[in-house]
């Protein structure tokens, strides 16, 4: 889970970081307040999950509480990158010396983390990686000794700090690997960590990504979720236990094992380009089970999606018996009639591996004119690629 | 013969008395796997019936090898206890241990793994979140179903489940010495190259099916490593050619970030490394089938 810059802020700030002053407002007048509480002179930072927000216009400078109020007014709302702006936050300015860069992130090649540190920091950062790669260091961390003072020396000196911020950049990058630990994050990242005019090193941005394989051990994790940023049909299938993405296709996706759903959006696009360019409406795995239960909430979510023009369900039976799987697809749709939805669109169902034979012969029995049995995956996409065109 | 688990692994397993534990457990004797004993500290000294087979429960993976000589430790206890479970087994040292639990955090697989680094590598972790492994007629530790295909000389290694399974099943007339599940999430202990290298050395294995997903570089370091070092044919499949950059898919690792991680970046690696290819799962399997025909 990504965080917003305010919410990494939030979380430096409570693991001790040096954070400048802030808040953040969903309306101008929100932003006033603010802005009066930090003493007038602020920055504006459009809170997006995007990149580049400052080249496209969504950090801006305000001399005082008007202006801090105008230019809220100006950003909220702004579109940058496909992503609407609804918060901005508001922070005290800094007189900016120099810029550095520093994170934490995970590293699976080596199947460890890595430190990424550079005397360059600020917006031109990624250039800076590219062309002049020797000016960004790159440490890997042990992940059973961690960062400890002497570690953070060896970051230090690697990255070429100067001697006169390396005591305060040593006591950063400490404590970020502490909040990096605590938190169960899997990137923390600070453009730019700053030299102010004071002397001083501060976090003046925040980006953290959150593992939600570790939600077990932080319930307060689950208030960081952005819930205006998530699909409605994301957000249903989620409070049925399903693993579902929606995307922006008309073939309705209904799988088992994340791999073989992948397989199966991409057969179905390649189908779809001799068929109109019909491609996969979602990314549904339905695990290993697949009961009738878990089957009929499966083609509920697909079905209200009303993009949906044909719904391709995929399932090799490995642990699971096709038969089951089967009676399932029958069982599901008769609970979707009795809970007094009428079903319209097409399915596909093609069947493998474990009882394979009985699962058909189940489906066969039940004659649904709605429901066509294809043998083969890749014969299957066709069809279900051929029906949503025609139902387009 | 095959690549790591044979006839004659001794297998115990962690969290032998937990729903998922105990489903597999009978579902790998089935397969003829020689399970020999399980392991529950709450519930050390008991016994647990699977249709007929006793096996004992012991109070640590230690005690259960030096019980049973156990060589293989599979893992199915809670996300939550899974690198105390993984500590333990590399702490006795048990040659093989494969972790199926899924939704591990990540910095717990990290801290396994860096243990067992310190201590040596003497195990060999496979997962998590994995099918684990099987040797078709030979032995089962997992949850790879085993019937559907008999023994053979294909070995294969994967990434996803269901799409080992989809593969084993589309090439079931040639059989498989080994299918190796090493897991979708971002760290794992055993990679392709592991699996590769082994399949590489293997005798009784005379082609190498490879399966990978989006997200990470690993198929490509796999490209690398098949270029310098694999002589027997490889074929390759990728899954996530038409997934949205940004989008999770299911498995913790199969999210493609900026421009890494793009299945058009992975198969232009394979296929620069002489690994053919395919478009499908089934075009994957012809390839083969046209290799060993």
């Amino acid at each position: 889970m990504d965080l917003f810059e305010y919410q990494g802020r939030d979380l430096f700030e409570r693991h001790g970081l040096p954070v400048l002053g802030g808040g953040v407002a969903e309306t101008p007048q929100e932003a006033r307040a603010i802005a009066e509480r930090l003493g007038g002179k602020v920055v504006v930072k459009a809170q997006v999950k995007v990149g580049g927000r400052g080249k496209a216009g969504g950090v801006k400078l305000a001399d005082g509480t008007d202006e801090a109020e105008a230019r809220a007014t100006d950003i909220l709302g702004m579109d940058i990158k496909g992503h609407t702006v609804h918060k901005v936050m508001l922070a005290e300015t800094a007189d900016i010396k120099e810029e550095y860069y520093f994170s934490y992130l995970l590293d699976r090649a080596n199947r460890t983390f890595l430190c990424i540190a550079s005397v360059a920091g600020g917006m031109e950062i990624e250039t800076v990686a590219e062309e002049d790669p020797d000016r960004v260091a790159k440490i890997a961390i042990d992940a059973s000794k961690g960062v400890d003072e002497a570690k953070a020396r060896e970051i230090v000196t690697a990255a070429k700090f100067p001697a006169e911020v390396a005591d305060q950049v040593v006591d950063i990058a400490v404590k970020l690997w502490a909040a990096f630990v605590a938190e169960d994050a899997t990137l923390v990242e600070v453009n730019p960590l700053a030299k102010v005019g004071d002397g001083r090193v501060l976090a003046l941005d925040a980006k953290v990504t959150l593992d939600e394989n570790a939600g077990f051990r932080h319930p307060d994790h689950e208030a960081l979720e952005d819930k205006s940023a998530v699909d409605p049909l994301e957000q249903a299938a989620k409070e049925k236990n399903l693993n579902y993405v929606k995307l922006d296709g008309e073939v309705g996706i209904i799988g088992n094992g994340a791999g073989l759903v992948m397989s199966t959006l991409d057969v179905v696009a390649y189908a779809g380009e001799s068929h109109g360019g019909v491609k996969p409406a979602n990314f549904l795995d339905i695990g290993g089970g697949a009961s009738a239960q878990v089957m009929a909430n499966g083609l509920e979510i697909v079905l209200g999606d009303p993009a949906v023009k044909s719904v391709f369900v995929n399932v090799f039976g490995g642990i699971t018996a096709c038969d089951a799987v089967a009676n399932g697809i029958v069982q599901a749709l008769a609970l979707l009639t009795e809970r007094g939805e009428t079903v319209t669109k097409p399915l596909v169902v093609r069947l493998d591996g474990n009882n394979a034979e009985a699962g058909r012969a189940i489906l066969d029995g039940a004659n649904n004119p709605l429901v066509e049995r294809v043998d083969t995956m890749d014969g299957a996409a066709q069809r279900a690629a051929e029906l949503a065109a025609a139902g387009k | 013969m095959a690549i790591w688990l044979t006839k004659d692994s001794k297998v115990i397993v962690q969290g032998i008395t937990g729903g998922e534990g105990s489903k597999h457990t009978k579902r790998m004797l089935a397969a003829g796997t020689q399970v020999v004993g399980g392991v529950n500290p709450r519930k050390a000294g008991t016994k647990v019936d699977f249709d007929g087979t006793e096996l004992p429960v012991f109070a640590s993976v230690a005690e259960a090898i030096a019980a049973t000589g156990a060589d293989v430790s599979v893992i199915f206890v809670p996300p939550a206890f899974t690198k105390a479970a993984v500590v333990e087994a590399i702490d006795a040292e048990i040659p093989l241990a494969v972790v199926i639990t899924e939704g591990v955090p990540v910095q717990d697989s990290a801290a396994f793994w860096a243990y067992n680094v310190a201590k040596g590598e003497k195990t060999r972790i496979i997962g998590p979140n994995c099918p684990g492994i099987a040797s078709p007629g030979a032995s089962n530790a997992g949850i790879i179903p085993a019937d559907i295909t008999p023994q053979g000389r294909i070995g294969l290694v994967s990434k996803s489940g269901t799409l080992t399974y989809q593969l084993m099943y589309e090439l079931r007339e040639f059989g498989f010495s080994t299918a190796v599940g090493i897991g979708g999430d971002p760290i794992i202990g055993t990679t392709h190259i592991d699996a590769l290298k082994a399949f590489q050395e293997d005798p009784d294995t005379d082609a190498i099916v490879m399966i990978g997903e989006i997200g990470g570089d690993a198929e490509e370091r796999a490209a690398e490593f098949i270029k310098a070092n694999v002589t027997k044919p490889v074929v390759g499949y990728i899954a996530g050619f038409t997934a949205p950059p940004g989008k999770t898919m299911g498995h913790a690792g199969a999210i493609i970030s900026g421009s890494a991680g793009t299945a058009d970046a992975k198969k232009v690696a394979l296929e620069a490394a002489g690994v053919k290819v395919g478009k499908t799962p089934s075009e994957t399997a012809q390839l083969m089938r046209d290799i060993l025909s």
